[in-house]
C-alpha cells in the first residue's frame, strides 16, 4: 500500500469537527421547533374556530343549523341558520367541476403517461402547471365576464349569477392536479406490466385503460379526492361569479351561495364584533374544516387500501 | 412501425429443409429469418441473421450480454416496436408470412406468439384475473369458459394444485416462480402457438428454475419455444437447437448436442468451455 497522503488533513477535519459539536447537537430541537409551529399553527386554528363557533351556538341551536336548509342571517327578524343551503351550493359547485374536470383530467393523464412522447411531456406538464398557477381572482372574472355570457348564449335561462360558469371553471383550474398527480400516479406502474399486456396482443389503449389505470388506481383516486378538497376550499371564483343566493338543492342555473363565499360576504360587510352574523362565520368555517378534513382522512385511507406494491 | 424498411418478397418458398446441413428430421418451420438486421439508432444490434425456428422444438440461443440474442427474441413478436429508435430491414416470416407487412396488425401476431419475460410480471390483479386477461381481451365472455380456461392453464403450467383455492387473492402474493409459472400460464390462456422465454428463469432459485425447465419440456408437445438464456448448463438440458450470438450475429446455429459437443466454430467453443462471456 502506498504511503498515506491525506489521512493527517481527514483526521485534522474531524477533530474541527468534535469542536462543533454543540452546533450538531442543537440541529435536532431547532428542527423539532420548526415543525412544532406548523402543528401548532393548525392546533390554533381549530381551536379559534370552536371557541367562536361556540359563542355562535349560544344563541342558535346546534340542531338547527345542521339540519335547516333555510339560511337567511340578514333577516331582522327571525333570521334562520340552516347550514344545508350553503352546503348544497358548495356540493352543487364542486360537482359540477368534478363531472368536468375529472373525465378530461384522466384523458390528459393517460396521453402524456402512455402517448406522448419524452418531448411532448416536457413541454405540456409545465404548461399544466402555469394554468394551476392562475390566481383564483382571475378565474372568477374569467367565469364571470367571459364563461357565463358565452353559456347564456346556449341557456338564455342561465342567471347572471349562477354555479355552471364558476362550475365549469373551477372545473378547469383543478384539472392540472387531477391530470399532473394522475400522470405520476401511471408512470408509476412498471413498463413491464404493460409489456405483459401488450405481449398478449392489447393495444395501447386496452393496456391503458384495463391494466395501467387500475394499477395506478389509488393515486388517482387520491388526486381526485384533493381535487374535490380544493374545490370545496375554493374561495373567490364562487364569490365573483356565483352569486350570493343561499338555496337548498341542485341548481345550476341560479345564484347559488357557497360556504366560502358566504364568510367572504360576512367579513367584507359590517357585521359588528360579537354579532350572531359575525360568529356566524366561525361554524360555517368549521363545517368547510369539517369537510375538507374528512377528504383529506379519506385519501389517505384510499391510497393506502389501494396502494399497489409492484 | 414506419421506419421498418422491409422488402415485402412475396411468399417466400418454402421447403422443409433446413438450414444445417446434418438435419436427420424434416421439421416444419414456425420462423425464418432472413437477412434480418436491426439498429438501435446508430447502433447495429443484429447482423444479418438467417435462422429458423422449429416447431414443437425448444430453440436456445445463447450469448454474452449485449449479443442481441434478447433483442432477436423480442423481434419475433414485434416488442422491439415500442421503442421508437428502431429501425429493421430484412424479413421474418412467422408460418409463411412476413410479419412487417403493415397489413400484419401485431396485436394478431402477438396472440400466436406469446412471450415469457424476465422477471415475473404479473397483472396487480388476482390470479384469476390475470389468467383471464388475455382472454377477455380477445372476447370471450362466457363465465363458464373462463373458468375452464385458468383450470386448464394453470395445469399447464403446473400451478394449478398451489393455487386452486386462492384463485381470487392478488398475484402478488405468489412466490417468485409461482408468479414466473403464472405468467406462463397467463401466455397459455390464448392458446398461442410459441412461446417466447427471455431468461425466464433468471431471477428465481435453482427449485423454481428446475419447475420451469421441466414444464418446458411438457409445453413443447404442444408449443414451439424459444427462449433465451444466459445459462448454459440450461441451454444443454433442454433445447433441442442451440443458436450462439455474439455482437449482434449468429456465429452457430445447430442442434443442442452438436452446438455443446462438437461445436464447428472456434468462438463458440471458447464461449461454451467458458474461455470467455
Amino acid at each position: 500500500m502506498g504511503e498515506r497522503q491525506y489521512k493527517s488533513e481527514i483526521r485534522a477535519h474531524l477533530a474541527s469537527k468534535k469542536k462543533g459539536k454543540w452546533f450538531e447537537r442543537s440541529i435536532s430541537p431547532l428542527l423539532t421547533v420548526l415543525a412544532s409551529i406548523s402543528v401548532l399553527t393548525t392546533i390554533g386554528i381549530v381551536f379559534t374556530l370552536l371557541k367562536e363557533a361556540y359563542h355562535f351556538f349560544q344563541e342558535t341551536s346546534v340542531w338547527d343549523f345542521i339540519t335547516g336548509i333555510e339560511w337567511t342571517p340578514f333577516f331582522a327578524s327571525d333570521p334562520k341558520y340552516g347550514i344545508w343551503a350553503l352546503v348544497s351550493g358548495t356540493f352543487t359547485i364542486t360537482v359540477i367541476a368534478i363531472l368536468f374536470a375529472a373525465p378530461i383530467g384522466l384523458a390528459i393523464a393517460i396521453y402524456l403517461s402512455e402517448y406522448a412522447s419524452d418531448k411532448v411531456r416536457r413541454i405540456l406538464k409545465p404548461i399544466l402547471e402555469i394554468l394551476a398557477g392562475i390566481p383564483t381572482i382571475v378565474y372568477g372574472y374569467f367565469a364571470l365576464t367571459f364563461v357565463t355570457p358565452l353559456l347564456q348564449e346556449v341557456f338564455p335561462e342561465l342567471s347572471r349569477f349562477n354555479a355552471l360558469s364558476p362550475g365549469l371553471v373551477l372545473g378547469v383550474m383543478i384539472i392540472p392536479s387531477i391530470a399532473s398527480l394522475s400522470e405520476d400516479a401511471m408512470t408509476a406502474v412498471p413498463q413491464a406490466i404493460r409489456q405483459g399486456a401488450y405481449a398478449l396482443g392489447a393495444t395501447r389503449l386496452e393496456a391503458a385503460i384495463q391494466v395501467v389505470l387500475p394499477a395506478a388506481l389509488s393515486g388517482i383516486v387520491a388526486s381526485m379526492v384533493l381535487a374535490v378538497s380544493r374545490a370545496i376550499g375554493e374561495t373567490m371564483i364562487v364569490t365573483v361569479a356565483g352569486g350570493s343566493s343561499p338555496n337548498f338543492g341542485f341548481h345550476p342555473m341560479e345564484s347559488v351561495q357557497t360556504m366560502t363565499a358566504y364568510i367572504v360576504q360576512v367579513s367584507t360587510g359590517d357585521a359588528g364584533y360579537g354579532s350572531t352574523l359575525y360568529y356566524s362565520i366561525y361554524a360555517v368555517g368549521f363545517m368547510l374544516f369539517l369537510f375538507t378534513f374528512v377528504m383529506n382522512i379519506f385519501s389517505r385511507y384510499i391510497s393506502r387500501k389501494f396502494r399497489e406494491e409492484y | 412501425m414506419q421506419a421498418v424498411q422491409v422488402k415485402i418478397n412475396q411468399k417466400m418458398a418454402f421447403e422443409n429443409t433446413t438450414d444445417s446441413g446434418n438435419e436427420t428430421k424434416a421439421a416444419r418451420i414456425v420462423f425464418h429469418t432472413k437477412d434480418l438486421n436491426l439498429w438501435y439508432g446508430a447502433d447495429h444490434a443484429l447482423k444479418n441473421l438467417n435462422l429458423n425456428i422449429y416447431e414443437n422444438e425448444v430453440t436456445a440461443i445463447i450469448g454474452p450480454s449485449g449479443c442481441g440474442k434478447s433483442t432477436y427474441l423480442k423481434t419475433l413478436n414485434r416488442m422491439n416496436d415500442l421503442i421508437s429508435s428502431v429501425r429493421i430491414t430484412g424479413d421474418v416470416h412467422y408460418r409463411g408470412r412476413n410479419i412487417f407487412d403493415p397489413t400484419y396488425h401485431v396485436e394478431e401476431l402477438r396472440t400466436s406468439v406469446g412471450m415469457v419475460f424476465q422477471k415475473p410480471n404479473p397483472f396487480p390483479k388476482s390470479i384469476y384475473e390475470n389468467i383471464v386477461y388475455g382472454p377477455k381481451l380477445h372476447g370471450i365472455k362466457n363465465k363458464k369458459i373462463l373458468d375452464e380456461i385458468v383450470e386448464r392453464s394453470l395445469r399447464g403450467a403446473a400451478l394449478f394444485d398451489e393455487v386452486k383455492d386462492r384463485l381470487k387473492e392478488n398475484a402478488y402474493g405468489l412466490s417468485g416462480g409461482q408468479q414466473q409459472r403464472l405468467c406462463i400460464a397467463r401466455a397459455l390462456a390464448i392458446e398461442p402457438d410459441v412461446i417466447l422465454m427471455d431468461e425466464p428463469t433468471s431471477a428465481l432459485d435453482p427449485i423454481s428454475t428446475l419447475k420451469i425447465e421441466e414444464l418446458m419440456q411438457s409445453l413443447k408437445q404442444e408449443y414451439s419455444i424459444v427462449i433465451v438464456t444466459h445459462n448454459m448448463q440450461q441451454a444443454a438440458r433442454i433445447s433441442d437447437r442451440t443458436a450462439f450470438f455474439l455482437n449482434g450475429e449468429c456465429i452457430e446455429y445447430d442442434v443442442t448436442d452438436t452446438i455443446f459437443y462438437r461445436p464447428s466454430n472456434q468462438k463458440t467453443e471458447e464461449y461454451i468451455t467458458g474461455r470467455f462471456g
